[in-house]
């Protein structure tokens, strides 16, 4: 425990450093969100209906970027073979880094999603709601993304390739996320029953993507 | 066990590759006839009173998306070969399998809009089947990309088999949540196959149909699976040849 500990310590201090662009995904996340409104318009009323949806497709795409870092330096220098060939359960190592992942990609640009809500005219009432709905589907992304980022590590091929293969079983995440996030703003349909749904993503993914990803990066080392 | 013993005697290629020759003149045999006969029961099946001869589509739609899912089952459960027992056989039936159900859900999903056209109006609608067959179409052709992406078909197979399975655990999640999405959107428009039951006039000759789909998907994965072991042999052999220079 204490060892998974101090690896998800090692990988947060690695990512706020110089170099190590915790902030990345949120800087992303803004500026993608700031450029729908060139594309569609300054329509508010247009706006504030496809509001969540971009916040959704911001999100996803931002932690879709970011997941290149998750095991590309660390195997880059050699530490992801220490870490494969450690004591630790490989499966709890990968949890340890995805959670970690989590904490400094996903939940910074939850932090700035109120003001790029009050930006696309987003009710602030619902503003919490949506914000919620990330905070319960983001591990999803991550953990789902893990996968991805283990298969292209393996595979010495990042970029495309991971969006590809990951981006198709996000849907589920995305449909759900944004069906919590108008179902608060809009209605009518409650919040409750897309969210509890979507928090059962995120618990169903974060047991699966660990093992796949262990065995993903497993094989990689053959 | 008997059928355990065929599995582990097929781990060798140069036996697949005698087992094969023998069967494929068959099979092809089989999947003309059955082909040619469905076919030709289609050709006299009645026009459906509502759809006229558009119900044609069906024929060819309805087994596509069959063999679509059950090509991705069919991987799946090469993977567990491949990363379980590591049958060398198993990633090679996947790889072959890849491209073929790519191909028969770019059938189901272009037949589908064929039909839509002068059922619905359009050639696409987000219905919920649509979007969960293009779902399935884009898990296709990231497998497929994974596996032109490799150039080491050692490395590709359990990278790929392990994307398989993850697929296979999210289709049916992907399905659930595309239909949720659907009856939350859009309740009013969506058109419903089905509702009364298919007259066996029409049942028949799509049974033959699926029966021939099947066929001829078996076919051209032993095809394709024969052509992989060729290939793998040819890429090693340059190898070798490179090595020795």
């Amino acid at each position: 425990m204490n060892a998974l500990l101090a690896l998800l310590l090692r990988d947060m201090r690695l990512a706020t450093r110089v170099g190590g662009g915790a902030l990345m995904g949120a800087l992303f996340y803004f500026v993608v969100v700031s450029m729908i409104p060139f594309a569609i318009g300054p329509d508010l009323n247009l706006l504030a209906r496809i509001g969540p949806a971009v916040l959704w497709i911001g999100a996803l795409l931002a932690s879709l970027l970011a997941l290149d870092r998750l095991f590309a330096s660390d195997h880059d220098d050699g530490s992801l073979d220490l870490l494969t060939m450690s004591t630790l359960p490989l499966e709890l190592t990968v949890a340890a880094k995805a959670i970690a992942h989590w904490l400094t990609t996903a939940l910074p640009l939850i932090v700035i999603t109120p003001v790029l809500g009050l930006m696309l005219n987003v009710d602030m009432s619902a503003m919490g709601f949506v914000a919620l709905s990330l905070v319960a589907g983001t591990p999803a992304l991550t953990f789902i993304g893990l996968i991805g980022a283990a298969l292209s590590v393996t595979l010495r091929r990042g970029g495309l390739l991971m969006a590809i293969l990951v981006l198709p079983l996000t849907v589920p995440v995305l449909i759900f996320g944004v069906a919590a996030a108008n179902a608060a703003i809009v209605g009518p349909a409650p919040f409750g029953p897309p969210f509890t749904i979507l928090c059962a993503l995120s618990l169903a993914s974060f047991v699966l993507g660990p093992f796949a990803a262990a065995a993903a990066l497993r094989q990689g080392q053959e | 066990m008997a059928l355990i013993d065929i599995f582990n005697n097929l781990a060798n290629p140069t036996r697949f590759l005698a087992l094969t020759n023998r069967v494929l003149p068959w099979l092809t045999a089989l999947t003309v006839i059955v082909l040619v006969y469905g076919l030709y029961r289609v050709a006299y099946a009645p026009d459906d009173y509502q759809q006229g001869a558009t119900v044609k589509i069906m024929f060819l739609h309805v087994p596509a998306a069959w063999l679509a899912m059950m090509g991705w089952g069919l991987m799946a459960v090469a993977a567990f070969g491949t990363l379980v027992w590591r049958h060398p056989l198993a990633d090679v039936a996947a790889r072959a399998a890849a491209p073929i159900g790519a191909a028969f859900t770019f059938i189901c999903l272009v037949t589908g809009s064929l039909w839509g056209r002068p059922m619905w109006g359009t050639y696409w609608v987000w219905d919920a089947r649509l979007t969960s067959v293009l779902v399935l179409f884009l898990l296709y052709l990231g497998m497929l990309a994974l596996y032109w992406t490799a150039e080491d078909p050692n490395r590709s197979a359990r990278a790929a088999a392990i994307l398989a399975l993850v697929g296979a655990i999210n289709i049916p999640i992907i399905k659930f949540s595309v239909d949720w999405w659907n009856t939350l959107h859009q309740p009013a428009s969506v058109i419903r196959m089905g509702g009364s039951a298919i007259d066996p006039s029409i049942l028949v000759p799509l049974l033959i149909m699926a029966l021939a789909f099947t066929l001829l998907f078996l076919l051209l994965l032993l095809l394709n699976m024969r052509n992989e072991i060729l290939r793998r042999r040819v890429r090693s052999m340059r190898m070798m040849q490179a090595a020795s220079i």
